[in-house]
This record gives structure tokens, sequence and C-alpha cells, in this order.
């Protein structure tokens, strides 16, 4: 991450808001059809970060009619437009693989109630 | 100071002498993460260009990297005037057939290659050691179960019995590896820098950070 940095800055984005493992977040995907493209929303809760630099990556976790989906993107990809968070989550671990065991109320994240700036 | 030579002196070729710097990732043009080595190739320098008349084979000898000229010695250091460059510390040869439109003391950049174009890159590989059979020659080892005893990473039977009496000559064994000339075919150039000097060539390249490499038109394929 030393070496390169000014050569990887260019293939790194810097509009990436802040989030972690247990955040909603709502991810515009640009996708090509044919030679049209258009932008689909995969909202659902990320459960990993993973890696670091051009090649870091993060996984979205939804439940799509019953069944578990996951998408794991680049975090500096171009397809994905832009990415939102949509709540923050109170969770204790990094990597919420506990989640695909859950389902219903159990695989529910409780929001993080923000403390107060001092 | 490295002096080679090569071959194919028909076709034209084009090359360079760079520093590996490392490698990363950058983005292509279809949005997929492509492994490049960044190479920090040239300025070179001609220092001699061998024609058919004089030398038998037509070649143009590059020279790369800064030396402290006090280290040159008086042969090499007469042998730069006369191209009218400053000493360099790496010399090779490049045969091409079109070494009569190269002249002594012209300069050679990373804008020699263009990007999307096939090249070799030669370098000396990091050395291992002294490596086992598994390491050095991919042998499979014994197993690690199934009454295996101290046994796990040998090589097994090195030959016959009586007959033929001996190990053959060249039988694959332990022994010293890395360390040595090799060259990686067709590597795709990615990009070119040209205000750094910089080339992202796609793949691995032999060698260790800050070793030097010969960048060349690719010797197979169009």
């Amino acid at each position: 991450m030393q070496r390169f940095d000014e050569l990887d800055k260019a293939s790194m984005r810097d509009d990436i808001p802040d989030f972690r493992a247990g955040d909603t977040v709502k991810v515009h995907v640009k996708v090509v059809e044919g030679n049209r493209s258009r932008v689909q929303v995969f909202q659902g809760v990320v459960i990993r970060r993973h890696g670091g630099g051009v090649g870091e990556t993060f996984t979205v976790r939804k439940i799509s009619f019953g069944v578990g989906v996951e998408r794991t993107f680049p975090l500096h990809t171009p397809i994905v437009e832009k990415i939102e968070v949509v709540t923050r989550g109170d969770v204790r671990r990094a990597k919420l693989y506990y989640l695909r065991g859950l389902r219903g109320k159990k695989a529910k994240i409780k929001e993080k109630r923000e403390t107060p700036a001092n | 100071m490295t002096s080679m030579t090569q071959n194919s002196a028909t076709r034209t070729m084009k090359g360079l002498l760079g520093e590996k710097l490392g490698m990363t990732q950058v983005w292509d043009a279809d949005n997929r993460l492509v492994p490049v080595t960044v190479i920090k190739a040239g300025p070179c320098v001609v220092t001699q260009v061998r024609t058919e008349g004089t030398d038998g084979y037509s070649a143009v000898q590059i020279g790369f990297g800064a030396i402290d000229p006090r280290k040159v010695t008086q042969p090499l250091s007469g042998h730069f005037e006369k191209a009218g460059v400053t000493p360099r510390r790496h010399l090779v040869e490049l045969r091409t057939a079109d070494a009569g439109d190269y002249e002594a003391g012209q300069e050679l950049t990373a804008e020699v290659f263009e990007p999307g174009q096939r090249i070799d890159a030669t370098g000396t590989t990091k050395g291992k050691g002294f490596a086992g059979v598994m390491k050095r020659h991919g042998f499979h080892g014994v197993s690690a179960s199934h009454g295996a005893h101290r046994n796990h990473r040998k090589p097994g039977s090195i030959g016959g019995c009586a007959t033929p009496g001996r190990v053959f000559k060249g039988m694959r064994m332990a022994g010293r590896m890395g360390g040595v000339r090799q060259t990686t075919q067709n590597l795709t150039i990615h990009a070119v820098d040209a205000e750094k000097g910089l080339l992202l060539v796609k793949g691995a390249v032999p060698g260790p950070r800050g070793g030097i490499v010969l960048l060349r038109t690719a010797a197979k394929g169009a």
C-alpha cells in the first residue's frame, strides 16, 4: 500500500461512504443489457468487508422471496454507481456469518444508537 | 556489467531495460480488476550499433542505470565515450533487423512500447536456496498417513537396481533453486505512463522488486 499509492489512487474511488459490517446499504449497480445500461439496486446487510487497497471487497446479504442471496462487490469497482447507507447496525463482530443460520426475527440487527457528541 | 545476446536476427525487435517496482491491480475497460507488474522502463541509451558489415550481424546495444563513473573500467569508459553517453550499469544487446535505424547516443523511453502489445520479459528469478524435490520440481511427495514414516517430502525411487546399476544423468533431485535467468513469454502491455516512464505489464515478471528486467517484443505469436 505504500509503494504504489499514487498509481493506486487512480484505481480507487474516493466517494465511498463510511460503512461496516452490520450496516444496511443500498448498492446501485450498473447493469449492461446489450447496448443499454440501467441501474439496479441491491439492498441488504453488509456481512463482511474483506481485504484492503484496490482489491477490497464487501458482501451484502438479503432475503429475496425467502431465499438468502449474497453478493460480493469489489469496493472500488466502477460498475457500482453509488453506495447508500440506510441504517447503521449495532453488532459485535466484523464478520456476520452467523446470520446465514438465522431467519426471521433472530436475523434482525439492532440499529445503532448514535451517542451524543460531547 | 551484464552482456546478453539474443537470437532471431531476421526480425525487428524492440527492447528496453527496466527495474521491476512490484505488482498491483488496476481496472480495465471492461471493469475487471487486472493484476499488473509495474516496471520503471528506461531511459535507455543506444551505446553501440552492430551491423552486418563490421560485426557479421545486426544488433543494438543498449545501456541502462546510473553508475559512478569512477567505478567503470577504462576499456568500458572508452566504449561509452565513443557512443557519447555517460556510463551505464547494465548493457544488453538486441538482435534486430532494423539496427541501422538506430544511432549511438539515442535515448529510448517507455514509449517504445504501446498498450496491447505482446512482450517477453526476462529477469533473474528469486533465489530459493537449497530446495527439496517438492518445491523444486513439483513432486507429489509421499503420503501424509497410511504408515508413511519420516518420509513425507522425499522423492521416492530414483532408479532401478543392478540394471542399470547407476542413476541416470539429469535425474531431478533436491538442490539450488532460483537465481537463474528466466523469460516469461507473451505478456500484454496494459498501459504506458510515458511521463513517469512506467510500464504496466499484465501478469507476473521474474525477479524480485528492484530487479533488472529486459522487455522485448514477443518472440512468438503474431
